[in-house]
């Protein structure tokens, strides 16, 4: 144990711990800018200087570890001078327009200055206005804004292995962009938007959808219906201020009729829909001698990285659409003949944690009739935070209502799709007791849960053991890729998130998602699917009446058509 | 005399091409005796001799060598030889006249510490002297004094040149083995240090020049003796280049301890036509300025380090009084504007301000107010920054206020 004082107080930490992790453990408030939880110490802001007795310089201390007899101050006068300056350098050259941008009151740099007391700037601003690189259909980035932080340059290429960004010149021409000041759309860029959900201000952040979909609510021969993912109800609280991990699924229905959304439905249906469709595809590459591994292709960033990087291995993903997908492909098919509608009248809005579910909306792969986008708009779970704020609704206190028919009920398999190893689960539960013809006794399968980047495990289909795995972050995804690309891939099955957490941790979810947020969202999620009545995918009656009713059987003609895709290699 | 020549003993009276002329002129005898002393016997000598390190900050020479000797595995030994402040010209000359004294040090440390790679990181504007380093390492190995097996002293060591592209932030340590590894010149958090992770995150020992040509003489000198030379906190000679508006300009060679205003009048021969010396800037760029009146200080470590700055690379630039102090700020600040590498925020953010600040003096627009914040702003650049880019940038005008604050009042319009 190591002791030291900060601001006279008596502390005791471990070894090798910072001065800033050790002032936290004790409730003493450092304000820091660079830094972020899970993410690289980059010392590069120097907001959370400390005064340490006897040395002249002041240290960061998120990156100085504390020793024995230490006495630190982190608010004296020279302290705070230092801090108040900096943050007064950095808005100089900031696009400080605060009511013009996005993240007004949702930005780390506003909130600091309002805090260090920033009332007014003795430094001239010396930002030269550059121009927006918002090519691509889903992020905009704004170098104006940034403070090059490099928060998005450590999780481009730490957490998903892309490094799409970097920094680019030096001094004060530096520039955090894609290699040669190109635009995201010219790069090997998945849309992931982790850049998005960990850029302290306005400079990276998704293209906002919300306007055609308020047009469409109020254009009376519309009918609009929304879709919302299973990982939005166990995080659209914390945007309303309410605890992390809150489950708030009856109170995203009635907010988005409250809206004025023609219908509500669940995407945990269609992903129902994705197990049977993909689990009866698994039983046929495995009984048939078909390409295997299989891998999952629920999430976008994954497809995209696939087809940018290994176009080789395009083979063994599931020829599955997306949830989102097969959602707006039976909205404009089964659903309009049921409505008695034409499919141009339907507009279907998706509301989803990720970012790169609105670039998945507009490949041309995904348009049932070959013109018009299968799901029209798709807006993140911030996006619709936006909306719901705007009308003015009180939501914690809105009363819950269930989601409209008829896709009305769901199950707990499909709940778990939001979390890393859910669509794995899930799949097992149906598989297993497809090919095994027997019940599971015990449905959690615990090894493929949790935040462990690589999760393994075996089952027995048919009386032959079979290894699965689940990976989740694009890091661990070029592992699995690296290892089916070579022929060596031990596995069966596996499924692949882009983000870390798997959709729970999406780049379109509230801001501050750090590991301990989405451990939390993770639980919420499966005791959403232990209090379901129904916990696996094909004892869905909904599902077997659409089958009986529309779609024939799994991976029949219609199915084929509506509910699945093909993969092609591309550059960006 | 108030010369005395152990580091430029050689220049001149050698051929700086040929092998043989140095080991004539008693050339890698360091070495021989050092491969002949145990390890830790050397370091040691290094330790008694109390020599500083001469790139700049004065770190205790011996204490890092410890520190790399102690780690395992594959090290690093590198010869910062980006000379890039402003003024200096010392360690370029060392390369160009007597190329083997580097050599020759970095192989006493090499088998001193266990290192086997070794790297001398040349500044790319010094094409000569990448030249002539490149043709004495190939000299070196064909008398088997690099490679393996060195001296049947089983212990194998290989020296390769390097270069950046020009950029004046990568003589930093951090940033210099960035440039190595191919990436651009930008710092690191510390810790860890470079002895713990450098270079490929190997354990990595980075020396100035300077530092490199001290060592076989303290091995044949013995560490006690070459303690003898110098100031108590400050031991063996400095090489100087002085520059600016004396007669004789040049690079001199003194015991630490002698005066500046020695060196100026003794060997620079005083001010061309004689005028009288406005300012003094030590050390380049990142040095104090200092007035006539204290030319009187002695080089030395301790006595400089009352300004936070890099003397210890001995430049010297005389300013006769034709020249304003804003001139020379000015010029300072926007080389700093220039090769700040933009990776923290005051040092990125800052030093554009301070040129604001400067012109607003340049102009006769400053008020009081802008005084403040000039001062407040130079302290707070250099308390901050990561690097030692933006902690001794500041040096210049931190000093400046203090000896010619009625300067600065001369601007303030009130």
């Amino acid at each position: 144990m190591i002791n030291f004082k900060i601001n006279n107080i008596d502390i005791a930490c471990e070894e090798n711990t910072t001065i800033l992790a050790a002032a936290r453990q004790h409730n003493i408030d450092i304000p820091t800018l660079c830094n972020y939880p899970d993410l690289e110490i980059k010392s590069e802001c120097r907001v959370c200087v400390v005064e340490i007795d006897g040395r002249k310089k002041l240290f960061t201390s998120c990156s100085t570890i504390a020793t024995e007899g230490m006495i630190i101050n982190t608010n004296s006068p020279k302290v705070l001078n230092a801090r108040k300056t900096i943050i007064e350098l950095i808005l100089a050259n900031h696009d400080a327009s605060c009511t013009a941008c996005p993240k007004n009151l949702n930005c780390e740099l506003q909130s600091l200055a309002n805090k260090l007391g920033i009332d007014d700037n003795r430094f001239p601003t010396v930002l030269e206005v550059k121009p927006l690189d918002n090519k691509n259909p889903v992020l905009i980035r704004n170098i104006n804004r940034c403070i090059k932080c490099g928060r998005c340059i450590d999780v481009c290429k730490n957490v998903q292995s892309m490094s799409v960004l970097d920094v680019m010149g030096r001094s004060k021409d530096i520039e955090i962009t894609p290699a040669y000041g190109k635009f995201l759309s010219d790069e090997y860029c998945v849309y992931c938007g982790q850049c998005a959900s960990v850029c302290p201000v306005g400079a990276i952040i998704e293209k906002d959808d919300t306007d055609p979909v308020w047009e469409a609510i109020n254009n009376p021969h519309l009918h609009v219906v929304v879709q919302v993912a299973p990982a939005v109800r166990v995080s659209l609280g914390e945007e309303m201020g309410m605890e992390a991990g809150s489950i708030v699924t009856g109170k995203v229905v009635a907010a988005l009729k409250y809206l004025g959304f023609d219908a509500v439905y669940d995407t945990d249906f269609t992903a129902d829909l994705t197990i049977l469709e993909e689990g009866t595809e698994l039983i046929t590459r495995v009984t048939t001698g078909g390409t295997l591994p299989m891998m999952t292709s629920c999430c976008p960033g994954w497809i995209s990285f696939a087809e940018q990087r290994y176009p080789e291995i395009l083979d063994h993903l599931s020829t599955c659409k997306s949830p989102q997908q097969m959602f707006g492909a039976l909205a404009k098919s089964y659903y309009a003949e049921k409505m008695e509608l034409k499919p141009k009248d339907i507009f279907v809005v998706s509301i989803m944690p990720c970012t790169a579910k609105k670039y998945e909306s507009q490949r041309v792969e995904m348009r049932i009739d070959n013109v018009n986008p299968d799901v029209d708009v798709v807006l993140t779970t911030r996006e619709l935070s936006k909306m719901i704020k705007q009308m003015g609704i009180n939501f914690e206190s809105i009363e819950e209502v269930p989601f409209d028919k008829p896709f009305g009920i769901t199950t707990g398999a499909a709940a778990i799709f939001g979390a890393t190893g859910g669509v794995m689960e899930a799949a097992l539960r149906t598989v297993y007791e497809i090919v095994n013809k027997e019940e599971l006794t015990n449905l959690d399968f615990k090894s493929v849960r949790g935040l462990e980047g690589l999760k393994e495990a075996e089952v027995e289909l048919g009386g032959q053991k079979v290894k699965v795995a689940v990976a989740h972050t694009l890091e661990n995804a070029k592992l699995m890729c690296e290892q089916v690309k070579a022929g060596t891939s031990p596995y069966t099955f596996i499924e692949v998130m882009c983000c870390p957490g798997g959709c729970i941790g999406g780049g379109g979810q509230p801001y501050g998602t750090t590991k301990e947020v989405r451990q939390k969202r993770i639980d919420a999620i499966y005791s959403v699917d232990e209090n379901m009545e129904i916990r696996k995918s094909h004892k869905n009656p909904d599902i077997l009446a659409l089958y009986e009713d529309y779609l024939e059987k799994p991976n029949s003609h219609k199915a084929h058509h509506l509910l699945h895709t093909y993969y092609h290699a591309r550059k960006k | 005399m108030i010369q005395m020549k152990l580091i430029s003993k050689r220049f001149g009276s050698i051929n700086p091409l040929s092998i043989d002329s140095y080991m004539n002129a008693d050339g890698y005898k360091g070495l021989e005796k050092a491969l002949k002393m145990h390890p830790n016997k050397i370091i040691d000598e290094l330790e008694k001799s109390r020599i500083r390190g001469r790139g700049g900050a004065g770190f205790p020479a011996h204490t890092k060598v410890r520190a790399l000797s102690k780690q395992s595995g594959d090290k690093y030994i590198v010869c910062n030889a980006d000379e890039g402040e402003p003024g200096n010209f010392k360690d370029r000359s060392i390369m160009e006249n007597d190329p083997h004294a580097i050599i020759e040090g970095m192989i006493i440390l090499a088998y001193a510490t266990g290192a086997s790679k070794g790297i001398i990181y040349i500044r790319g504007e010094y094409q000569n002297a990448i030249m002539i380093m490149k043709a004495s390492i190939k000299a070196a190995e064909e008398k088997g004094l690099i490679g393996e097996n060195i001296q049947n002293k089983s212990f194998d060591f290989k020296i390769e040149v390097r270069s950046g592209a020009g950029s004046y932030v990568c003589g930093e340590e951090f940033s210099l083995i960035e440039s190595i590894e191919g990436k651009p010149g930008r710092s690191r958090t510390k810790p860890p240090y470079p002895t713990e992770k450098g270079i490929h995150n190997l354990p990595t020992l980075i020396n100035n020049v300077e530092t490199f040509a001290n060592f076989s003489h303290i091995i044949l000198m013995g560490g006690d003796e070459f303690a003898k030379i110098g100031t108590k906190s400050s031991t063996g000679t400095k090489l100087i280049s002085l520059s600016g508006n004396v007669k004789n300009k040049g690079l001199y060679e003194v015991p630490f301890g002698t005066s500046i205003r020695d060196v100026i009048f003794k060997l620079g021969k005083g001010v061309k036509n004689n005028r009288k010396i406005k300012m003094v800037q030590l050390g380049g760029a990142a040095g104090p300025i200092i007035p006539e009146y204290m030319l009187d200080m002695s080089i030395d470590f301790d006595r400089f380090e009352n300004f936070d700055s890099k003397t210890g690379t001995g430049a010297i630039i005389v300013i006769d009084d034709r020249f304003d102090l804003f001139d020379i700020l000015l010029i300072n600040m926007k080389f700093f504007v220039n090769q700040s590498c933009g990776k923290c925020a005051p040092c990125r953010e800052g030093h554009v301000q301070i040129v604001n600040l400067l012109n607003k003096f340049i102009n006769h627009r400053a008020t009081e107010k802008d005084l403040m914040s000039l001062e407040n702003l130079a302290n707070v650049i250099q308390q901050t920054s990561l690097c030692g880019l933006g902690q001794s940038s500041m040096t210049s005008i931190i000093s400046s206020l203090r000896y010619f604050r009625d300067d600065y009042f001369s601007k303030v319009r009130y």
